[in-house]
């Protein structure tokens, strides 16, 4: 055995050292950190909904719970229906390219079908859920108003300008089981 | 071994083993602290106090709190009105948040108007910054745990908040979360985070914090250093020991604390609304958002920083700024003189913009928003930051007055 110390391989096998640590380290922290995803337990909260939309009268609102947040079915009547080209100037993300929806909701209505709006009832400025306002204004033409930060929705939930919201309200997927009959959080068969 | 073995009997058999008189000495008894400390340094260990007193009551509420999603809201009834005395340990947890953060507040406004954060005490002011972020985030975890309506709304927005992140905001919003929404999950790892690990990290803080502080020695209300005039015998001329001169005047300071501390335990214990949001006494639903969301108070002047800017992610962004701008302060300022009392009049206006402009935010933020509000709001937001771009401005060549030599 030499006396004399290569140092050269001695901070090689260091850093090596504490390269391998580091790595040890991080993979170690992997589990940790994922004990905080949705749990099992969570996820099949998230499995997809049915509602019944028989008796829904024109105007109602009403709420469904899905991955325990407020989806809401309305039933928009004409009147309701006709505000939505009316407020087209005022918006932000009119054709809602911004915005979150199914590819069969990227219309002027936000819907499958024309009369029943399904959309969740979360604020996209910071969470909070907006109030249905169904009567129709001079000053507001109907729709949906959080009272946390003051955004402004029409009747297919499509964010005013000059509000905090940066985008339109989320249409999650959902299709017609049958005419009285809906399925949230699938996409089915168009 | 036996040369280290300086006094006898059973102090000198435990410093042979562990230093307790060296740190007695080195923190206490002969920690020299400079003999003018006004009524501001009473803030420093008050916060210290109070610090204490959260930690057992809070252990104590512990021990009839359940962190569940269906018994939370519940178990702090049980707690207000079947526990004995429970009421009290609950009123002093919660009256003592708040009085954390009148404390830590008028703390921070010390260290701005003597100069406590410029050179050499850097790492003090960022050490207690680090503290005042652990303080924000464990107010803000625990309030989740009575998951009232506020609780459960309040930590839904501010949450959502980390949403604006760009690519990963979602994702990011969902793992804090651990569900879809605000839930049981969150609710046992808030608990968890406040109980445990936001402590462990704020006590190693204010160690550290301490620990830097009688490193360097304190400053104080004229801004010059003591060491630079010392006795014979290495004694700062202007010192004197910490104890018993300055934990008797603590003391005063405590018991005068204390008074003000009872009349809102026992008296008003919401204050009105400010420190136990009504709305809160609701418990949580999660398809109704109350009418009016606003944080406790000591977060209204941030929040109203957040609302006063129309964009999302440029809100989010000024919010976490104005905190964040405060941990460069010692660079901010480029200033030679430490206190106010010999700075410019500049100085002084630009304090008296960043008082008015925080406390403006502060009562904006707790109110719902108008236009005019919002006005306001963002005319305060360019005060706040503009106290920190003026001081930048300002302290290159500054007129002072002459800074004496020694303490006054």
């Amino acid at each position: 055995m030499s006396s004399e110390v290569d140092n050269n391989r001695r901070r090689f096998l260091t850093a090596g050292t504490m390269v391998v640590g580091a790595v040890g380290m991080a993979a170690v922290a992997v589990p940790f950190l994922k004990t905080w995803s949705p749990s099992a337990r969570a996820k099949t909260a998230g499995a997809p909904v049915e509602a019944n939309i028989g008796k829904l009268q024109p105007g109602q609102l009403i709420i469904v719970k899905w991955r325990g947040k407020p989806v809401w079915v309305v039933r928009r009547d004409e009147k309701a229906l006709a505000t939505l080209e009316k407020v087209v100037d005022e918006l932000r993300d009119v054709e809602s390219d911004e915005s979150v929806q199914p590819e069969y909701a990227k219309n002027w209505h936000r819907s499958r079908k024309k009369e029943f709006l399904i959309m969740e009832g979360i604020c996209t400025h910071l969470g909070c859920s907006p109030t249905y306002r169904p009567e129709i204004t001079a000053d507001f033409q109907g729709g949906f108003f959080c009272p946390c930060h003051g955004s402004k929705f029409d009747f297919a939930g499509r964010v005013y300008q000059g509000v905090p919201a940066p985008t339109n309200l989320t249409i999650p997927p959902h299709y017609f089981v049958s005419d009285d009959v809906i399925l949230i959080g699938e996409d089915g068969v168009a | 071994m036996s040369e280290k073995q300086t006094g006898s009997g059973l102090l000198g058999w435990i410093d042979a083993r562990f230093p307790l008189t060296k740190m007695y000495e080195e923190h206490l008894g002969k920690y020299y602290a400079p003999k003018n400390f006004n009524f501001w340094y009473f803030f420093g260990s008050l916060a210290l106090l109070v610090l204490v007193l959260q930690i057992v009551t809070g252990i104590f509420l512990t021990m009839h709190y359940k962190p569940d999603g269906d018994l939370a809201f519940a178990s702090v009834e049980h707690i207000m009105r079947d526990v004995d005395w429970g009421w009290l340990i609950r009123y002093l947890h919660s009256t003592g948040a708040s009085a954390f953060f009148i404390v830590v507040y008028l703390h921070m406004f010390r260290a701005l108007i003597y100069g406590s954060y410029q050179k050499p005490r850097e790492l003090i002011w960022i050490f207690g910054m680090f503290i005042f972020l652990a303080l924000m985030a464990e107010a803000f975890m625990g309030y989740l745990l009575p998951w009232g309506q506020m609780s459960y709304w309040g930590a839904q927005v501010i949450i959502s908040l980390f949403g604006a992140i760009p690519f990963v905001g979602d994702e990011l919003t969902l793992w804090i979360r651990g569900d879809f929404v605000i839930s049981d999950a969150t609710l046992n790892r808030f608990f968890a985070l406040h109980v445990i690990a936001v402590p462990l990290v704020l006590l190693m803080l204010v160690v550290m914090h301490i620990i830097a502080l009688h490193e360097v020695g304190s400053n104080n209300p004229d801004g010059v250093e003591i060491k630079k005039n010392k006795d014979e015998n290495g004694i700062p001329l202007d010192g004197i020991p910490f104890h018993p001169y300055y934990t008797v005047k603590d003391i005063v300071g405590v018991v005068v604390f204390l008074i003000l501390f009872s009349v809102v335990v026992f008296f008003m214990p919401e204050m009105g609304g400010y420190f136990l949001e009504y709305a809160n006494f609701v418990p949580a639903d999660q398809f109704k958002t109350p009418e009016h969301i606003a944080p406790v108070w000591y977060f209204t002047p941030f929040y109203a920083i957040l609302r006063a800017i129309p964009d999302k992610l440029m809100g989010v962004i000024a919010m976490f700024a104005a905190i964040a701008v405060l941990f460069f302060m010692p660079w901010i300022d480029r200033g030679k003189v430490k206190s106010v009392r010999y700075r410019s009049g500049a100085f002084k206006l630009l304090l008296v913009m960043l008082v008015v402009s925080f406390i403006g935010l502060g009562y904006l933020g707790a109110l719902p928003a108008t236009e005019t509000r919002t006005l306001f709001a963002r005319l305060f937001s360019v005060g706040y930051f503009g106290f920190f771009v003026g001081l930048w401005w300002i302290s290159k060549n500054e007129k002072t007055r002459p800074v004496p030599e020694r303490v006054q």
